[in-house]
């Protein structure tokens, strides 16, 4: 039992292969990734950083599963995503991951806690359970006391932390966050990071987008993306570790 | 699953009032309309049967001349009179009837009492058995008998509208009887007065005086024996036909040199007949425009659909990313379409109901069931197939399109 539960922990959770992304065909075809080779480990906390255009948005959308890669492959917990169909992918983003937007996206004109239920929805959790679920998840967000708020009447910081308690309701073993915090004051900034080390720190992996130095202070290991190509793979700290606190 | 479903697809549609209320007017016209048109048509249908049967049932009348034949060589003028109804009545040369009627229109009579005026739109002479094969029973008062008939008794019965003319509105129309009405020359006894049958549509059929044969020649038409028009009855509804033809052929044989075309013999069964093909090519007419208003409606429904899917695209994206089915997609538009329609078909009927309490251009409309299920079903399979197709291409989008879909 603590064998396999050991040699799960071993084994990486993202393997990218040589991963090349091409957009357009012929004189406008663009290259927004140039074959990306990239292992993270279970528990990691990996900031990807990038001007834009450097292919950081595209990377992660093929890590999250909304987008396949041209060539190259992509195993995600050792599975080969690209031989997967329509079906098994729309369970895969719903157990497997968890993604957290820049602009939120939040289902509009739906109240906090149905926005957080729904992932929970579309895994056929029984309605009991889910409200049970997504309170805990508002708790763990520190929100509480905002389900029955519609995002409208949210804070941008607020609702970035509904959409986090939205990622993590399914209790899925990674988080994509694309920029989570490039709407957000300094304040909110601070509160959804905190979030993030503690999501870390009880085992998640966390991959997080960001062009900020401040926010990449966060992570354990910084990468940097340029022109569609890595240029470099810092490790700020040991994947194991408790608590990586910003200088 | 399901009842997240709808309770996404009621948010969608609340989200929008405005538009789900105009695209739902859109069905709820379209079926208000089935309803109503199909019941003015069967009510046009049973307003019609009502007044051919209110001629009197299994009865064929007979007129002399020229009617329907017109452009052709004009036929010899005939006469139908007393002897034609004698041997119409006699069993052996036409078996099939069980009761022949003389009238003789009085034209133009005005009735006065106590100074008050008043002219029936009908003044018959006629003989006893009018009051059963025309369908016209007394309600106050009696009937002329054979006895009356034969000493030409100055006695008439009249008819509830006739009646109110002359004794003016409000008054019991039973108050006439016993009372001396002077009809142009002759003043009558008025004995009784008929139940009130309405309109046949065309005319009043209570604006009405009936007087005996015998009485009516001698006072008003001049004293030939000439009928203006036979009522005959045939023994039952299966021998109309029969009847026709015998009463032709009597005619035929009595009257030399006249053709099958010098008399007129509407045939109330076939009339019927006629009458109820007519109606149905009518209803169906009327139906079939209202199909059309439903079918629009569904185009309604099928465009605001697509607006909402181009509309809601980015929410589409959200929701695949976070793990939502093609199936979930397609089921919720799909749900939210059914609902506009369903919704929309509901208070459709409920206009349609309501509607169909109105006289419209003189006919009471008659709902029928199956129009009101028709009209529904219809609407729910509209909504069903006009939001299949905005649904799949909402449930095609790919996540990472939709996403970035601003």
């Amino acid at each position: 039992m603590t064998h396999i539960a050991a040699e799960a922990a071993e084994r990486p959770v993202i393997i990218v292969k040589n991963a090349v992304k091409t957009y357009g065909q012929g004189d406008i075809e663009v290259h927004a990734l140039r074959g990306v080779s990239l292992v993270i480990e279970r528990g990691d906390f990996v900031a990807i950083m990038g001007a834009s255009g450097s292919g950081k948005s595209t990377l992660l959308n093929i890590l999250g599963c909304l987008d396949s890669p041209t060539s190259g492959r992509y195993l995600l917990d050792g599975v080969d995503v690209s031989l997967l169909d329509d079906y098994d992918l729309a369970t895969i983003r719903n157990h497997k991951i968890g993604f957290i937007f820049q602009s939120f996206n939040l289902v509009p004109r739906t109240s906090a806690s149905n926005n957080v239920e729904l992932p929970l929805v579309y895994a056929n959790v029984p309605k009991a359970q889910r409200r049970k679920r997504a309170a805990a998840a508002l708790a763990a967000v520190g929100l509480s006391d905002r389900g029955h708020h519609l995002p409208s009447e949210l804070s941008g910081g607020q609702q970035q932390r509904v959409a986090i308690a939205r990622a993590i309701a399914t209790n899925p073993a990674m988080i994509l966050a694309d920029e989570p915090t490039g709407a957000l004051d300094s304040q909110s900034t601070a509160e959804v990071l905190g979030i993030f080390s503690r999501l870390n720190s009880a085992g998640r992996t966390i991959v997080v987008i960001t062009h900020e130095n401040d926010v990449a202070a966060y992570a354990k290991r910084v990468i940097r993306l340029r022109d569609g190509s890595i240029v470099s793979d810092t490790r700020n700290a040991p994947v194991d570790a408790r608590y990586v606190r910003a200088s | 699953m399901n009842f997240e479903s709808i309770r996404i697809a009621f948010q969608g549609i609340i989200a929008n009032r405005l538009r789900s209320a105009l695209t739902m007017l859109g069905i709820l016209i379209g079926v208000a309309s089935v309803i109503v048109l199909v019941a003015v048509g069967s009510g046009s249908a049973a307003a019609s049967r009502k007044r051919l049967e209110g001629l009197g049932s299994n009865t064929l009348t007979v007129s002399t001349g020229g009617g329907g034949n017109r452009g052709q060589t004009q036929t010899r003028r005939v006469t139908i009179d007393d002897n034609d109804v004698k041997a119409l009545r006699d069993v052996t040369q036409a078996a099939d009837l069980s009761a022949v009627v003389p009238l003789v229109n009085a034209q133009s009579v005005t009735a006065s009492l106590n100074g008050a005026n008043a002219t029936p739109a009908t003044f018959y002479g006629t003989s006893v058995e009018f009051s059963s094969v025309r369908n016209y029973p007394v309600s106050s008062g009696v009937f002329f008998t054979k006895d009356d008939e034969d000493n030409a008794s100055k006695v008439a019965v009249v008819g509830a509208t006739f009646a109110k003319n002359l004794l003016g509105e409000g008054v019991d129309t039973a108050t006439l009887l016993d009372q001396q009405v002077k009809f142009g020359n002759g003043v009558f006894t008025v004995i009784g007065v008929f139940k009130p049958k309405g309109s046949n549509g065309a005319q009043d059929q209570d604006d009405i005086v009936v007087a005996p044969i015998s009485t009516v020649r001698k006072l008003l038409a001049g004293s030939s024996n000439r009928v203006d028009q036979l009522v005959v009855q045939a023994a039952s509804r299966s021998v109309t036909d029969a009847a026709q033809a015998e009463v032709t052929a009597v005619l035929m044989s009595r009257h030399t040199g006249s053709t099958a075309t010098s008399f007129r013999v509407l045939n109330q069964a076939s009339l019927l007949q006629t009458q109820d093909a007519n109606n149905k090519t009518f209803t169906v007419l009327l139906g079939a425009v209202a199909a059309i208003s439903l079918l629009v409606g569904g185009i309604g429904v099928m465009n605001i659909m697509l607006v909402t899917v181009t509309e809601r695209t980015r929410e589409i994206g959200i929701r695949k990313a976070i793990g939502a089915r093609k199936s979930h997609i397609l089921t919720q538009f799909l749900v939210e379409a059914v609902l506009l329609s369903v919704l929309g078909g509901l208070l459709g009927v409920g206009v349609g109901l309501f509607g169909s309490r109105f006289t419209i251009v003189g006919v009471k409309p008659v709902v029928e069931t199956y129009s009101i299920a028709l009209a529904f079903g219809v609407a729910v399979v509209v909504g069903l197939f006009f939001g299949i197709y905005p649904a799949n291409r909402a449930a095609s989008l790919k996540p990472i399109d939709a996403l970035r879909y601003e």
